[in-house]
């Protein structure tokens, strides 16, 4: 298992956003784990194995976020990731989270739950949607804008969103902080139409 | 509730591992911040009572969000400290009627006890301005291993005719305290200084 230098979390209610606020304040929140970039200073060519080591990582992490949001999985609407590589590293070292970040947020989100199938008409399980991304190269307190999509459908418009996540202090130059992020519901004054969560059918991770 | 808020933002920040060594246990620090709205921008009050009422109502908010965010008793909680940032169509004078005249006392209920002042910062700022909180131990100010401060910074806020509270309550001091000074285990608790 990796050793995790920090954990750090962040949730934020909406209540408004001058408009009418709405009976549940919008929650939405990311964890992030910093650790030391095993690559750091130097040219590794081969780096996948890496993904391998991460993925208790992703599944930790998105527990430790749906605890820090204090909500059941079957309640997280919409979902992102991130990974901010500190100076001595490069960012093909950011892009080694999407798998263990990805499948290990949909795996808590009940992804590979046959608990899950047939929460809807046709629905084979949750989180069924590609988690959207970004990554950087970042000094200590960069921010970094999370995509955030709906968790089975990412053409669902009321659910385009970003969070922003920023680590005071981190990551230093030979630290990576990877990100997961999730809301429970839409923009808090979401109001231009398009595809809603009622209206997937598809069910394919788009519609 | 008196103090229109438009959004709360809780953070937790856990230190397991500093220059290499395991922290343990690790160290967790958390900042609850409130965006609300300035009931006096734009225009000058002689009165500031409205903000102090609201100072008072968000020290037992904001505190209790940290306590919660920690998951520990209240009486775990070892340091404190508080901030706000004013936007441009405020005063720093509204800071201070927020922070000073009442928000201790129910910020001390949160954490069981604090015979130390509440160390604070304070400042005018913009969306995403960030202002470092300072933190000291709730019951000895001057305890030197809990020196230490968090960074509070929401990336929109607060706009012109908002301010950001900000509280943070921690459950230890810095990960590798060494520069000596009055240790906890030598705490009196009485005058709030030792």
């Amino acid at each position: 298992m990796i050793d995790i230098l920090r954990i750090f979390t962040h949730v934020e209610d909406i209540f408004h956003e001058f408009g009418p606020a709405p009976v549940t304040p919008l929650r939405r929140g990311g964890a992030v784990a910093l650790i030391k970039n095993p690559f750091a200073g130097r040219y590794v060519p081969d780096i996948a194995p890496f993904m391998e080591e991460l993925k208790p990582l992703g599944l930790d992490l998105a527990h430790r976020l749906l605890a820090a949001l204090g909500c059941r999985a079957s309640e997280v609407q919409g979902y992102g990731k991130a990974a901010i590589v500190g100076a001595a590293g490069e960012l093909e070292h950011g892009a080694l989270w999407h798998v263990p970040g990805g499948y290990g947020m949909r795996e808590a989100l009940g992804w590979k739950d046959d608990a899950v199938k047939g929460a809807a008409a046709g629905q084979p399980g949750n989180a069924l949607a590609i988690v959207p991304s970004t990554k950087k190269v970042g000094a200590p307190g960069a921010t970094i804008d999370v995509p955030l999509t709906h968790v089975n459908a990412s053409y669902v418009r009321s659910h385009l969103d970003a969070i922003e996540i920023r680590i005071p202090g981190a990551p230093a130059a030979d630290e990576i902080a990877y990100i997961l992020a999730m809301s429970l519901g839409p923009r808090v004054h979401a109001r231009l139409g398009g595809l809603t969560a009622a209206q997937i059918e598809r069910w394919d991770g788009q519609k | 509730m008196i103090a229109a808020i438009r959004k709360l933002v809780v953070q937790v920040d856990e230190t397991r591992i500093e220059m290499g060594r395991e922290v343990l246990p690790p160290i967790r620090r958390a900042v609850a911040m409130a965006v609300i709205a300035n009931p006096f921008a734009g225009r000058y009050s002689e009165s500031l009572e409205e903000l102090t009422a609201i100072g008072e109502e968000l020290g037992g908010l904001l505190g209790a969000k940290c306590v919660a965010a920690l998951g520990i008793r209240p009486e775990q909680a070892q340091s404190y400290g508080k901030a706000a940032i004013v936007g441009e169509s405020g005063e720093l004078e509204h800071a201070a009627a927020i922070l000073h005249p009442k928000m201790g006392a129910t910020l001390r209920r949160e954490v069981s006890s604090g015979a130390a002042l509440v160390p604070s910062a304070k400042k005018m700022g913009g969306l995403g301005t960030a202002i470092d909180v300072p933190l000291g131990h709730k019951d000895a100010a001057y305890v030197r291993s809990h020196f230490d401060a968090i960074e509070a910074r929401i990336g929109d806020a607060p706009r012109a005719a908002e301010i950001l509270v900000a509280i943070a309550v921690t459950d230890g001091g810095r990960p590798l305290a060494r520069v000596g000074g009055l240790q906890v285990s030598e705490i009196k608790g009485q005058d709030g200084l030792r």
